[in-house]
């Protein structure tokens, strides 16, 4: 045995973590050892696995590096491997698989309707949102689900007020969207939750046709910009990387909190440190635990090592945000430090389009719960609460919370 | 004091720009976003001394590249 030698990842990435808030102990050996180190993805395929905050952003932000769904890989091993074809099966307009100039293209046509300021015009419908989730909790007494009561419903609310879906088709929006993100759907069962979102979506775009409104969707209709098809793609582009996320985190967040007494005690004295614990509590459960893929289109040369032309790097976004020489104590979760410069949202081009409105949306519902729920507690032993494994984006399941 | 000072100047790339919003969160009194394409707009390309710290975080934390900070001369 030589003591020297790195740990090598033959089969994606590991799933399993020693404990629920941090990434599995074999990233940390990595990124000491070799922050760009190879690996082999579950298809066979020879590639890196990037753990160094430097590599990473260096990586996101080089033009020789492609983002095209054709040279993505999976990142787990996954019984689910052979059903899904990331390039067949996309719908169009997923620009998140494209580079220059396609990419621009379609990102230039949402960018206005995300900027810092137009997201904060934004805010006191957020609040009407959140408090009517407090209302819905209070109404079923002393004890409720805050994934299913509060965090899925309010993302799903908040995308329906971004994307203009009238009042009358919310509810199914939500019922559909929930589904969608519910566990352990068999694909077939996925495809007629999507199948019943895109009807969804073409409805409401037929009703904007006639009747346009103040909203996004109104605006890409009218814009003459793109087709009925890549409209469509966006919505769900933008419900995917939009509702998911932000519901999770907010679940998330709220157990990380829990279990955190002393953040907690120093977040409910001074609420105005929710928009710092916000950026930790995103540097510190980075949700986006497969990490983000990039294709070198050429050979390039880096930190001492070389990264043939189409050998994709799986940049791990969760231990990237653990570097110790960029965030000091990078285990512990302090929401007083500074955690701005975080990759949760990516960096580079493809940089997360939506990121100034989750960050609304979190201060939002974070603010609302502790301000309405003094007392809020986990309503189970936290060693029963069901993580999101197996799921694109990490999570809990289900979080029980009593008050 | 009489002639030009030197001073440090922002300069912006709109082309480059993803309108990630980056710049307009971390100094707002500094920069600003486009409502045709949410592309940076720079309120002040001569930040006071005072701004220039975070000038400096907003350019690092740029994921496009579009700002730079150029040793420049007031004119």
């Amino acid at each position: 045995m030589n003591d020297m030698v790195c740990p090598y990842l033959t089969n994606g990435l590991p799933k399993v973590r020693e404990r629920p808030l941090d990434p599995p102990a074999i990233f940390g050996q990595l990124r000491a050892e070799e922050p760009i180190a190879p690996m082999t993805f579950p298809d066979g395929a020879r590639g890196w696995v990037v753990t160094g905050y430097e590599q990473a952003r260096t990586i996101l932000a080089d033009s020789r590096f492609s983002s095209k769904a054709a040279q993505k890989h999976l990142a787990f091993a996954s019984d689910l491997a052979t059903d899904f074809d990331l390039e067949k099966d996309l719908p169009p307009a997923q620009f998140e698989h494209m580079d220059p100039p396609e990419h621009t293209r379609y990102r230039k046509l949402l960018t206005a309707e995300f900027t810092v300021r137009r997201v904060k015009t934004m805010v006191p419908q957020i609040e009407r949102i959140a408090a009517g989730r407090v209302a819905a909790m209070r109404a079923k007494g002393r004890s409720a689900d805050l994934v299913k009561d509060f965090s899925v419903p309010m993302s799903a609310h908040v995308i329906c007020e971004l994307l203009g879906i009238p009042e009358e088709a919310r509810a199914r929006f939500e019922e559909l969207s929930t589904q969608a993100l519910s566990l352990d759907k068999k694909p077939e069962e996925t495809k007629a939750v999507l199948d019943g979102l895109v009807g969804l979506i073409g409805e409401v775009a037929m009703g904007k046709l006639e009747q346009p409104g103040d909203d996004l969707l109104t605006r890409l209709i009218h814009g003459g910009q793109l087709e009925p098809a890549e409209i469509l793609g966006v919505l769900l582009l933008l419900l995917v990387a939009g509702h998911e996320t932000s519901a999770n985190m907010l679940s998330l967040g709220t157990y990380t909190l829990l279990r955190e007494p002393e953040q907690l005690a120093k977040l409910r004295a001074d609420e105005a440190l929710v928009e710092n614990a916000v950026e930790e509590l995103l540097r510190y459960l980075t949700i986006v635990h497969i990490g983000v893929q990039r294709t070198p289109t050429e050979d390039v040369e880096l930190a001492g090592v070389t990264l043939k032309a189409g050998e994709t790097a799986l940049i791990h976004l969760p231990s990237v945000n653990r570097d110790p020489e960029r965030f000091p104590d990078p285990d512990t979760l302090d929401v007083t430090r500074r955690a701005a410069g975080h990759l949760t949202f990516s960096h580079g081009i493809h940089q997360c389009l939506g990121q100034q409105l989750a960050r609304q949306e979190l201060r939002v519902g974070f603010t609302t719960l502790l301000r309405e729920f003094p007392e809020l507690r986990l309503d189970a032993d936290p060693a029963d609460i069901p993580m999101r494994d197996n799921m694109t984006i990490y999570g809990v399941h289900r979080l029980p919370v009593a008050w | 004091m009489t002639g030009t000072m030197p001073t440090t100047r922002i300069t912006a790339d709109p082309q480059v720009c993803v309108g990630s919003g980056m710049c307009a969160l971390t100094a707002p009194d500094l920069f600003d976003q486009s409502d045709k394409d949410g592309t940076v707009l720079v309120l002040q390309p001569l930040p006071a001394d005072a701004r220039i710290g975070d000038a400096e975080e907003a350019v690092r934390g740029c994921p496009s590249g579009a700002l730079r900070l150029a040793e420049g001369s007031a004119e």
